[in-house]
């Protein structure tokens, strides 16, 4: 993370002695590469210094889940040696234009936000300090702090941040570049478990999440979407359904369906039927009499058998389009000691939140105000602006907690939908799906093919790799989330290596699931390389750490990528070792029907090796005994109680998508509609024990709602493997008789 | 049509047609928002309440069938936060997102209140109709123990207190 050189520090005195400390920055910097605003920045606070002593932190982000509303607070209120336990965090509305990015999204907000929310707190603390010293007459240097107190030891003196918040405002404000900070040996915030801020709230059933969003006179809105992506309304008998008990508005919503080959990411505003009641069961009964005659367009022909058909037909001839070629693959091949081959494929998934799409709006006089849980609002508020017209200025967001985000609120549907309805009726509305309209209409995990050969040399060495991707798009522009990189490992680990890519047309949306890419392509790389280290007769363990020893190929634009972002073969081994080593990989006695499996992914920046214990009765139940992990994401775990609760959390997650998440598509329409057909796992599923060992390495901290996720299907997979002999190269395990025991 | 309900103690009057969902009424007539929708088929059971006592899912209960009955929901389960379950979720810190937790906690009271010290096993079992997308089962299971405990603990301490009291 690099500060923004005009990244800058406003302070200002509040009425009744405290003061408010900004930090600005272009919002392009520090949201890297996101689009600069318009506006000019204006001042507003992170940190609120009341003169009772009460700091108020803000929290910028929106919180799906994943303890933002925690974290960001946590690093200013280290720096600013706040005492916690007097802290009140408040969560800001959307303006970028005062907290710089705001989103959830990518795994970024500790690698985005770990150093200018401690400078912010550090610049504080630095003007609080002077304040003290100009009130003692005492060279700031001798004094210090500790838990919202300034102390001077020489003379015993000492004063609260409240006491001092008035004059701390009229101090000079730190250059945020240069701003002392504290050695990470003094923190008393950072790596210690520090609870949720909301958690009472939560268990005592506070309104705090989206769908709790009530306004005076608020209606309740439903929205029936074609079966099929991107069909029209020919007709609907809207007259009728104006006739059910409390419905005061159904209309038909003309749209706008994208045009092109490729479903873009965010389409917009999809046409539809609105119903508008005084309740939205009122609204949802009425919906059953809605009669729609849909133009269904040109999905209406797809099915899952037909994509599948059609991927065996690609897979067959030459990839379209070379990624990557190194060496010589086919040389390789004829002269390798053992050869393994796989058709690994995995199917769509839905992302299935379980706090439905909803959205809350008011138009009136030219202006629109919104209450969404998006993880995206931003590019919601544009979007909304330029399908309604209005001037983004004229749009306020405001921002409630999710019911979980797993990437579904990157997008911004729900919030367009209804904003286009609070326009058309005037009066505050909360537009709500069902959870068949989640399910139908989701943007979802993109399926996947993937023709692997792989060769081994006599010693054991990998040293052929070759990948036939076959995915969605038209040409060589991909659907979202449909892609694979170049430099995906094991690329330039093994010295003859090819990867080509097929795609097939797709008329469906597509997006990014936690860990996009890596959820699908971890089960396939990291299960193949097992099956060539089976067909090399060596460890499994051994055989990867070997892999991460070779010297990468040279690679002119791998190399270009920042530090960070490259994959570092040593901290991966790292975890690995970790790993092997706390699940007594080396020494574990082999069972019938019972082993362990080991699996690593690098992505979002975090290094994740794992070790699942499975057994596997006769009649294929599979049961996760345990499940140990190994993390590397830089030198600090922010809060580690969240942390190991987002891992196992994590691990949980894969276990749904590996055993029976599958979408599938029938004449155009998604068949699976709700949760007992596109399941999640249960607690008697759960693993007995999720163990989590941190190496922390000399790294700036990166994030961890995404990386844990990854390796875990694999690392079943492979455990599946040792203890029975079946490989599965097919997801979710469900299709090939397997079940949870 | 009008129903006459007993919500956390408190008499309501609903005029809502006769199918509607209890959950509904909660929500959108009562305004308790505590009360969560997460599938309306009942898989996930995050609209659970007690009826009499017992754990249902508001979803599939139609507003008709619990006009005589004693309806409990999150906000009604403790004045304060104070419930043992909500105590030990608390202490755990067991919620990631959040939003499953009110069904989750009012199972395991429900648990808790017919079996005093559950085994893992009688936890599983009482617990896997709820779902929990973040994967919180882990913490849910330590924070069933921890409110068998802190729930055992809490009368030790009123009769602590009584004793006390005695005396003086």
């Amino acid at each position: 993370m690099h500060m923004n050189r005009r990244a800058f520090i406003r302070v200002s005195a509040m009425a009744g002695g405290g003061m408010l400390i900004a930090f600005h920055s272009r919002p392009s910097v520090l949201a890297q590469g996101r689009r600069p605003s318009g506006p000019p920045l204006e001042p507003d606070a992170f940190i609120r210094i009341d003169a009772n002593g009460t700091v108020t932190l803000m929290a910028k982000d929106p919180e799906v889940g994943q303890g933002v509303k925690t974290m960001l607070p946590m690093l200013i209120a280290e720096e600013l040696d706040a005492d916690w336990a007097h802290v009140k965090v408040q969560q800001t509305d959307f303006d970028d234009t005062k907290y710089a990015a705001q989103f959830a999204g990518g795994s970024t907000a500790t690698p985005n936000n770990w150093e200018p929310m401690r400078r912010v707190g550090a610049a504080g603390r630095q003007m609080l300090v002077a304040a003290a010293a100009q009130t003692w007459s005492v060279p700031a240097g001798e004094c210090t702090t500790d838990a919202g107190r300034v102390l001077h030891k020489g003379s015993k003196r000492s004063l609260g941040y409240g006491e001092l918040a008035a004059r701390a405002a009229k101090m000079p404000v730190p250059d945020v570049e240069t701003v002392a900070v504290k050695d990470p040996k003094e923190y008393r915030i950072i790596g210690y478990t520090t609870r949720g801020c909301d958690v009472h709230a939560i268990v005592t059933g506070q309104p705090m999440f989206g769908i709790d969003v009530t306004r005076p006179g608020m209606l309740y809105a439903a929205y029936e979407k074609c079966p099929v992506f991107g069909g029209r309304v020919v007709s609907a008998n809207v007259d009728a359904i104006k006739q059910e008990p409390g419905v005061r508005h159904a209309f038909v919503v003309e749209g706008a369906v994208p045009e092109g080959e490729v479903v873009p990411g965010d389409p917009g505003l999809m046409p539809g039927v609105a119903i508008v009641a005084d309740t939205w069961w009122q609204a949802q009964a009425a919906r059953k009499k809605l009669q729609v005659q849909w133009d269904e367009g040109k999905g209406a022909s797809q099915s899952s058998a037909g994509f599948a058909a059609k991927a065996d037909e690609l897979s067959k001839q030459a990839p379209a389009n070379m990624l990557r070629h190194d060496g010589d693959v086919d040389a390789a091949f004829k002269t390798a000691a053992a050869t393994a081959e796989g058709a690994y494929s995995y199917p769509f998934i839905a992302h299935a939140p379980l706090e439905p799409q909803n959205c809350t709006a008011h138009y009136e006089n030219g202006h629109l105000e919104i209450w969404t849980n998006s993880q995206m609002p931003g590019p919601g508020r544009s979007l909304v602006a330029k399908t309604l017209g209005i001037p983004e200025g004229n749009i306020t967001v405001h921002m409630l907690r999710a019911g979980g985000g797993f990437g579904r609120r990157l997008t911004n549907d729900y919030m367009v939908e209804a904003a286009w309805i609070a326009k058309a009726i005037g009066v505050p509305v909360k537009l709500l799906w069902a959870r068949e309209d989640d399910f139908t209409n989701d943007y979802y995990r993109p399926g996947g093919f993937q023709y692997l050969k792989g060769g081994v040399d006599a010693s054991g060495t990998l040293v052929a790799w070759q990948n036939h991707f076959v995915t969605w798009g038209h040409g060589t522009e991909y659907a979202r989330a449909a892609t694979l990189s170049p430099t995906e490992f094991p690329a330039r680990y093994v010295p003859n290596y090819s990867l080509g890519v097929s795609a097939q047309e797709l008329w469906l949306k597509t997006g990014s699931l936690r860990a996009p890419g890596s959820n699908a392509i971890a089960f396939v790389i990291q299960s193949f390389i097992d099956e060539l280290a089976h067909a090399a007769k060596r460890d499994p363990v051994d055989f990867r750490l070997a892999l991460l020893a070779a010297a990468p190929l040279p690679d002119a634009e791998a190399d270009r990528q920042p530090a960070v972002r490259r994959f570092d073969a040593a901290r991966m081994r790292g975890v690995v070792e970790l790993v092997a080593e706390k699940s007594g990989w080396k020494t574990r006695q082999a069972e019938q029907g019972r082993a362990l499996g080991v699996a690593f992914h690098f992505s979002h920046l975090g290094y994740f090796a794992e070790v699942a214990d499975v057994s596997v009765s006769a009649d294929h139940r599979v049961k996760v005994h345990k499940v140990w992990v190994a993390a590397d994401i830089g030198s600090h775990i922010i809060n580690p109680g969240m942390a190991e609760s987002i891992v196992q959390g994590a691990i949980i997650d894969a276990m749904s998508e590996l055993m029976g998440q599958e979408i599938t598509l029938e004449q155009g329409r998604v068949v699976q509609t709700n949760y007992d057909r596109h399941p999640l796992v249960r607690m008697m599923q759960a693993p007995g024990a999720v163990e989590v060992s941190w190496l922390k390495t000399d790294h700036a901290p990166t994030g961890l709602g995404e990386p844990p996720l990854p390796p875990l299907l694999p690392a079943v997979c492979n455990a599946i493997f040792s203890a029975t002999g079946t490989r599965v190269r097919t997801l979710p395990l469900a299709k090939s008789g397997f079940s949870w025991a | 049509m009008r129903f006459e309900l007993t919500v956390n103690g408190q008499p309501h009057a609903v005029d809502v047609s006769p199918d509607t969902p209890l959950l509904w009424v909660l929500r959108d007539v009562l305004n308790l928002k505590g009360t969560k929708y997460g599938c309306g088929i009942g898989q996930c059971a995050a609209c659970t309440v007690h009826l009499n006592g017992r754990p249902i899912y508001s979803c599939q209960t139609q507003v008709q069938r619990v006009a005589n009955g004693h309806i409990t929901t999150i906000e009604g389960l403790s004045a304060d936060g104070s419930h043992p379950v909500q105590r030990a979720w608390e202490q755990i810190d067991v919620p990631q997102c959040g939003y499953c937790q009110a069904g989750q906690i009012m199972a395991a009271a429900a648990l808790l209140a017919k079996t005093p010290k559950p085994t893992d096993a009688d936890i599983d079992a009482a617990m896997s109709g709820h779902l929990c997308r973040c994967g919180t089962y882990l913490r849910i299971r330590e924070a069933v123990h921890k409110a068998a405990t802190l729930a055992t603990s809490t009368t030790m301490d009123h009769q602590r207190a009584g004793r006390t009291g005695d005396r003086e």
